[in-house]
């Protein structure tokens, strides 16, 4: 089985965002895999564990992404490539980047391809539905269960808490939800083997990817912080007092009941 | 310039969801005088239509395959593609649902387009408009504008207000026949686990319950408070994960992003997490017997106390509201 995981190096989640200039800066951040693409991760190896193959992660970024690659490897994955487009494109949406990824992927003859179904920082969730339109694969997003045998797929899928029940076959490209495993820490021994497993680094050129054909279709034309709420008020006094005062500022301060 | 400019209608358990209707808002903005043509794709959803027209959509296309029953992207995809094709319209707007999110960049890949996903407020209007979506998990704002082509945009739930509804209001309604083959997905089943009643992610109200509730029981007055206030029970993953609610009542990060009205948090200490999920509520209520919890720095109002001292104060609170109202 010749599988894929597509993942992002994204802001710690614990990182406080500061904005200057209407961008976000990255001095200093620690940057980790997008939580969901983790699960994609562990997903793409237990799949490779039972029905046999070989696991590349891929990530579109700068060299920075390396280090999430080796952690990716050191879970398991047995190949890594990272798509450097630092050099060649300013900018990047998702669009550009799914096209990208399918010009990557589209002759690798790929079973099964895994992504987190968001990623924490854009959270745009396109990529993976848009990459797998460009394959001309059928895709399904926000699994929990993945269930595979020979080419036929059975899956669960959240949809808003409620589930359904899904069966389709491969190729297919699925996307993460929380709850599809407990992705694994790498192990000592799996971040020694990682130092020896192949990482590529590719540019535009090697995928003979024409600048001018990578459309950005959306820009950012600012990034700010949310108001800054005023301090909330604690209650004081009986705790029976407090109720009615709060259930009376609920109604005629807040005005929401 | 005026656009003409589309919207999915969504629909669920036999009615249209809310949050079409904020999305005919909307397209409203973006179509700035142009025609907003209401889309309802089903296997039967031609009684469906009053709602989108009373909400402000000037006509109304109606796709019905019996493919069509449940959503799946292939059947949804060729319909809606069908639809474009006839209408040609300037943009399109989805709500930013399950579905909307599993669809929306199946429509913008074939359509080599731009889509803003997660849009919670919009300024501008026509080619000007520029839309505002949360971005770190709600942390910053980001705006951003299409470059060009066909505009597709999809909304947050309970985020951009709808417009006024004119009862009664009524208009065109074309019905499309479309061809809807080779299905590569089938729906086997659908388990519904989410609480009956009020959607969590569309609710006014949210009472939410985290590890202080301490139990599956615990959450009953955090039920019947919800009840009381029309709203639905929402969890921390403190919670889900301690078993004492399903993972389909998570709010946060992973989980579900909601901005009630009203937010009530019961015994959650407001890990960063979780107020990925629920800061942008219009009003957050706290109550936590720890004084230093982290989830009183988003509060609007806190009460420090026991939850389960507080909220039956509460329940007895809002009935007297409700028998002077």
């Amino acid at each position: 089985m010749n599988i894929f995981a597509l993942i992002k190096r994204t802001f710690d989640t614990e990182e406080k965002i500061v904005v200057s200039g209407g961008k976000i800066q990255e001095d200093g951040a620690e940057f980790i895999i997008n939580p969901y693409d983790e699960y994609a991760i562990e997903e793409a190896i237990q799949v490779r564990d039972a029905a046999g193959g070989k696991v590349t992660v891929v990530s579109i970024g700068g060299e920075d992404a390396e280090k999430q690659l080796r952690t990716a490897l050191a879970m398991g994955a047995d190949e890594a490539v990272l798509i450097n487009t630092e050099d060649d494109l300013d900018e990047l949406d998702q669009n550009a980047a799914a096209y990208i990824l399918a010009e990557y992927l589209k002759d690798k003859d790929a079973d099964l391809i895994l992504s987190g179904n968001v990623a924490i920082d854009g959270g745009s969730g396109q990529v993976g539905p848009r990459v797998a339109d460009l394959l001309g694969i059928n895709y399904v997003t926000t699994i929990t269960k993945l269930e595979i045998d020979g080419t036929s797929a059975k899956i669960v899928r959240d949809i808003e808490g409620d589930s359904e029940v899904i069966e389709t076959s491969l190729p297919l490209l699925v996307t993460a939800q929380q709850g599809l495993n407990e992705p694994r820490y790498p192990s000592l021994p799996g971040i020694m083997k990682a130092k020896k497993k192949p990482l590529a680094e590719l540019e535009l050129d090697d995928l003979d990817i024409d600048e001018d054909d990578v459309e950005v279709k959306v820009e950012t034309v600012d990034i700010f912080l949310p108001a800054q709420k005023a301090a909330g008020r604690v209650l004081e006094g009986e705790l029976s007092a407090q109720v009615k005062e709060l259930v009376n500022l609920l109604h005629t301060e807040a005005k929401v009941v | 310039m005026s656009k003409k400019v589309l919207v999915l209608g969504e629909v669920r358990e036999g009615s249209l969801r809310n949050v079409s209707f904020e999305a005919i808002a909307a397209a409203k903005q973006i179509a700035d005088g142009g025609e907003v043509v209401g889309v309802l794709l089903g296997d039967a959803v031609a009684g469906l239509t009053g709602p989108l027209f009373e909400y402000g959509a000037d006509r109304v296309v109606t796709v019905e395959h019996p493919h069509l029953k449940q959503y799946t992207s292939d059947g949804y995809g060729q319909a809606l593609l069908a639809v474009i094709e006839e209408e040609k319209p300037a943009g399109i707007v989805f709500g930013h649902t399950a579905n909307g999110k599993d669809l929306s960049p199946k429509i913008a890949s074939k359509l080599q387009a731009g889509l803003v996903s997660d849009v919670t407020s919009m300024e501008g209007t026509g080619d000007d408009v520029v839309f505002i979506r949360p971005i770190y998990s709600g942390k910053a704002f980001e705006k951003v504008k299409v470059k060009d082509g066909i505009v597709l945009a999809s909304v947050r739930p309970n985020n951009i207000a709808p417009l006024e509804k004119v009862a009664g209001k009524s208009g065109d309604i074309t019905s499309l026949t479309v061809d809807i083959t080779n299905l590569r997905t089938i729906i086997k089943e659908v388990v519904r686990k989410s609480s009956e009643g009020v959607d969590l992610s569309e609710a006014k109200v949210v009472v939410a319950g985290g590890r202080g509730v301490k139990s599956e029981d615990g959450f009953e007055p955090l039920k019947e408070l919800a009840d009381l206030l029309g709203g639905a029970v929402g969890a921390s993953r403190g919670a889900c994960d301690a078993e004492y609610c399903d993972y389909s009542l998570q709010i946060g990060q992973t989980g579900k992003v909601v901005t009630p009205d009203l937010y009530i948090a019961a015994g959650i200490s407001g890990a960063i997490q979780h107020l990925a999920g629920m800061s942008n509520s219009k009003v957050i209520v706290a109550i936590n017997k720890d004084p230093e919890a982290n989830i009183f720095k988003v509060a609007d109002y806190g009460i420090v106390g026991d939850l389960f001292e507080v909220v039956p104060l509460l329940i007895e609170e809002f009935k007297a509201l409700k028998v002077n109202a």
